[in-house]
C-alpha cells in the first residue's frame, strides 16, 4: 500500500529545508522499494516544529519534526518512539488551543489541489451567497461582526455597503495582500496553504457589491507566495470558480518594495501603475477608488474569513470574540519566542497568555522585556501590560494597537532607545513623501536621538521628541506617519531607563 | 542582457490592454534586463506615452527597481523588529563582514551583492534572509560559511 506523507511547500518551512526533507523521502523510499506519495501542504504555522511531516495511518496523520533530510530513513518505518514524534497534531496543545476559521484548511491540504480544497467546505460560502443574493449576503456580513484585519479595524460590512450603494460603469475589488509588518505572516501562509480561501472570499465581495473584477496586491519579499497564488487563479479559471461564467476574475499584481503600498490608497495608485503615493481623503476608495472606480479595498485576512461567515452563518461568527471585537485573529508569535507560529483564536487572550503561556517565553531562555504588537507601527508593551486583552479597543486604551496581529517578543538584552530610532528610521526609508510630518519628521527624529546617543541636551532633546511625535501624529497623511510615534512613545513611557541611563554614561564617560 | 529594444518592444506589447500595466511591464524589464537602464526609460516613455520625468518618478520610488545590473547573486538579509530581535543585525555585520562589502554593496568580483529587505513573513524562524529569490531562516553562525560558499561559486 502507498504511504502518504505531507511535507509543508509553505515558504518558512522551505526555508529551513523542508524541500530537502522531501527530496531524501523520496530517495530513500525508492531505495527501499517503499511506495510513497508524498503531498506539499501550506504549514500548519508551528514554525518550531518546521519541517514537520505527517504521515497518514489508520488513525489519522501523525506529525513528526522538526525533521533533518537524515531523519528520511527513520520516518519511513516510524512510530510513536521516534524521538521526533509529535503525534496527532491536532493533539499538540498550540493547535489543540485554538480556534481555527479562517485557518481551518492551511496545513492540512494540498493548497492547489480544488478536490482537496472542497472536500474540506470550500465553495459552500459562495454557494450560499448566491442563493441569499448581493443584499442579503452584505447583511450577514454586517451581522458578523467582521472588522478590518490589516489593522485599521474598520466594519467590513459597512466598507461594502458603501460600495453596493454606488452606481458605476465598473467596480473593483481590491485584496490588500502587501504584508509588509515585521512579525506578521498571516497573508503569506494563506496564499501559499489555502488560495482559494481567497479567491472565494473575493468572489463574494463581487457578488454583494456588484464588482466583477479583482486584484491581489502581494509584495514581492514573497516569491513562493505569487507563484502558489498564480498557479491558483489559474487552476480557478479552469475550473469556472472564475471567468465570465462566475462573473468574476481576478488579477495578481507584485509590489515592488515599498512599505507604504500596505495604506490602501498608496496600493491603488501603485496599481495605477504610479508612485505608491498616498492619496488625501476623501473621497474615499468606496466612492473614487481604483482607476476612479467604486472599489471595495480589503486586507487578506478579512477577506478569506467571509467564506466561513457564509458557510457558517453570522451568528455562528460572531458569537466568538469580546465587546466589539468579535470573531477570531490570527495572531502571529514572533521573534524572539520559544513557540513562534500562527496562533488563530477569539479575540479576548492577554498578550502575557499569548507570550508566556502560548509562546513559552523566549527562544533565547532570557527574560521577556518588551513586546511589540502590530508591526512597526505598533507600540511596545512592558510586562507590567501582560494583562491586556487581545482587542481593538483595549490596545488602543492603552495607545497600542493590534494592527495585523503581529507579536515580536524581545528578551532582556533590547536596546529600547535603539527600537525607538529605527522606528523613525524605517519611517524616513518608507515614507512617501508626499506629506511633511511623516518625510522631514521622521529624518529629524533620527538625527535627534542620534544627538542623545551623544549625551547632547538630553533633556531638551527627548523633550523635542516628544513635540515631534505630536506633531507626526496629528498632522500626519497616513499611518505611517501617523502611528510612527506609538512605538518611539510607547519605548520612551514604559521604559525610561534605556535613555536616561544613555544619557549618563555619557555624562560620567 | 544588453539592452535590446525588440526585446522591450516585445514585453510591453505582452502587457497590451491591461490596467495600469506600468509595474508588470517594469518587472518584465528588469528581469529580462537585469535592471531598468537608462534607454529603457526613453523607450518606455515612448512607448506609454508619458513624460520620462513621470516614468523615473515611477522607477526611483521602488525600492525593487536597480539602475544598474547586480552581482551574480543577490543575497536580501532582514533588517525588521522581528529578526534584530534574534540579532540578525550582529548577524548580518559578521556577514558583510566576511565578504568585505557594506550594505547595498556589490563585490568586486560580482559575485554577490548584499542588500537589506524589510520583512520576508519568516518572523518564527528569525533570522532570515533570501537568497535569489530562496528563502533561508534560522540562521547562525554557522549559516553565514554556508552562504559565502554558495555565493562564492
Amino acid at each position: 500500500m502507498t504511504m502518504r506523507f505531507f511535507v509543508p511547500r509553505d515558504a518558512a518551512a522551505r526555508a529551513v529545508g523542508a524541500d530537502k526533507v522531501a527530496a531524501a523521502l523520496e530517495d530513500e523510499a525508492s531505495r527501499r522499494g517503499i511506495e510513497i506519495q508524498i503531498v506539499r501542504t501550506g504549514s500548519r504555522g508551528l514554525f518550531w516544529l518546521e519541517p514537520m511531516v505527517e504521515v497518514e495511518t489508520p488513525d489519522g496523520r501523525i506529525a513528526f519534526g522538526p525533521v533533518k533530510p537524515g531523519d528520511a530513513s527513520g520516518l519511513l518505518t516510524a512510530g510513536a518512539s521516534h524521538p521526533l514524534y509529535l503525534g496527532r497534531p491536532e493533539d499538540i496543545p498550540f493547535l489543540k488551543r485554538q480556534t481555527r476559521l479562517t485557518f481551518a484548511r492551511c496545513g492540512i491540504v494540498d493548497p492547489l489541489s480544488l478536490a482537496d480544497w472542497r472536500a474540506y467546505g470550500g465553495g459552500r460560502g459562495l454557494e450560499r451567497a448566491r442563493s441569499l443574493g448581493p443584499a442579503a449576503t452584505l447583511e450577514e456580513v454586517t451581522k458578523s461582526g467582521l472588522r478590518g484585519r490589516g489593522g485599521a479595524g474598520f466594519p467590513t460590512g459597512i466598507k461594502w455597503k458603501t460600495v453596493a450603494d454606488t452606481t458605476a460603469d465598473r467596480k473593483y475589488v481590491v485584496c490588500n495582500a502587501d504584508e509588509g509588518d515585521s512579525g506578521t505572516f498571516a497573508d503569506r501562509m494563506l496564499l501559499e496553504g489555502d488560495p482559494f480561501a481567497l479567491i472565494e472570499g473575493m468572489a463574494i465581495a463581487g457578488l454583494a457589491v456588484g464588482a466583477t473584477r479583482g486584484f491581489v496586491y502581494i509584495r514581492s519579499e514573497y516569491p513562493d507566495a505569487v507563484r502558489t497564488f498564480e498557479r491558483a487563479v489559474l487552476l480557478a479559471e479552469a475550473d469556472g470558480l472564475l471567468g465570465v461564467a462566475a462573473g468574476f476574475d481576478i488579477e495578481v499584481r507584485v509590489g515592488a518594495g515599498a512599505y507604504v503600498c500596505g495604506e490602501e490608497t498608496a496600493l491603488l495608485e501603485s496599481i495605477e501603475g504610479k508612485r505608491g503615493q498616498v492619496r488625501a481623503k476623501p473621497p474615499l476608495p468606496a466612492h473614487k477608488g481604483l482607476f476612479g472606480r467604486p472599489t471595495v479595498i480589503n486586507n487578506l485576512v478579512s477577506l478569506a474569513t467571509v467564506p466561513w461567515i457564509l458557510a457558517e452563518g453570522a451568528e455562528a461568527y460572531s458569537a466568538f470574540g469580546m465587546g466589539r471585537s468579535r470573531g477570531t485573529m490570527p495572531i502571529q508569535l514572533a521573534g524572539n519566542v520559544r513557540h513562534g507560529g500562527l496562533f488563530e483564536t477569539a479575540f479576548g487572550v492577554t498578550l502575557g497568555e499569548l507570550v508566556d503561556g502560548i509562546g513559552g517565553g523566549t527562544r533565547s531562555g532570557r527574560p521577556v522585556r518588551a513586546v511589540q504588537v502590530g508591526g512597526p507601527l505598533g507600540a511596545y508593551f512592558p510586562r507590567a501590560l501582560f494583562d491586556t486583552a487581545f482587542d481593538y479597543e483595549a490596545f488602543a486604551a492603552r495607545d497600542g494597537l493590534i494592527g495585523h496581529g503581529g507579536v515580536v517578543v524581545f528578551d532582556e538584552t533590547v536596546d529600547m532607545m535603539r527600537q525607538a530610532r529605527f522606528a523613525l528610521e524605517f519611517c524616513a526609508i518608507e515614507s512617501c513623501g508626499k506629506c511633511t510630518p511623516c518625510r522631514i519628521g521622521s529624518t529629524r527624529g533620527v538625527e535627534t536621538f542620534d544627538k542623545i546617543q551623544r549625551g547632547e541636551r538630553v533633556a531638551a532633546n527627548l523633550e523635542l521628541i516628544e513635540d515631534l511625535c505630536q506633531t507626526m501624529k496629528f498632522g500626519s497623511l497616513c499611518a505611517l506617519g501617523g502611528f510612527t510615534p506609538y512605538p518611539v512613545m510607547s519605548a520612551l513611557r514604559h521604559f525610561p531607563e534605556d535613555f536616561v541611563r544613555r544619557a549618563t554614561a555619557v555624562a560620567a564617560g | 542582457m544588453q539592452w535590446d529594444e525588440a526585446e522591450a518592444r516585445e514585453i510591453v506589447r505582452r502587457h497590451e490592454g491591461r490596467e495600469g500595466r506600468l509595474l508588470p511591464i517594469l518587472h518584465g524589464i528588469q528581469s529580462s534586463f537585469g535592471c531598468i537602464p537608462d534607454p529603457a526609460i526613453a523607450f518606455l516613455a515612448q512607448a506609454m506615452n508619458v513624460t520620462r520625468a513621470e516614468l523615473h518618478g515611477v522607477v526611483s520610488f521602488y525600492h525593487d527597481f536597480r539602475d544598474r545590473p547586480a552581482g551574480r547573486h543577490v543575497l536580501k538579509i532582514c533588517r525588521a523588529e522581528a529578526c534584530q530581535s534574534m540579532d540578525g543585525e550582529g548577524l548580518a555585520r559578521r556577514l558583510l563582514d566576511r565578504l568585505g562589502l557594506e550594505w547595498g554593496g556589490t563585490t568586486q568580483d560580482g559575485r554577490v551583492t548584499v542588500e537589506p529587505i524589510y520583512c520576508l513573513g519568516l518572523c518564527a524562524s528569525a533570522p532570515a534572509a533570501m537568497l535569489d529569490g530562496e528563502p533561508m531562516a534560522r540562521l547562525d553562525d554557522g549559516s553565514i560559511g554556508e552562504i559565502v560558499r554558495e555565493v562564492s561559486r
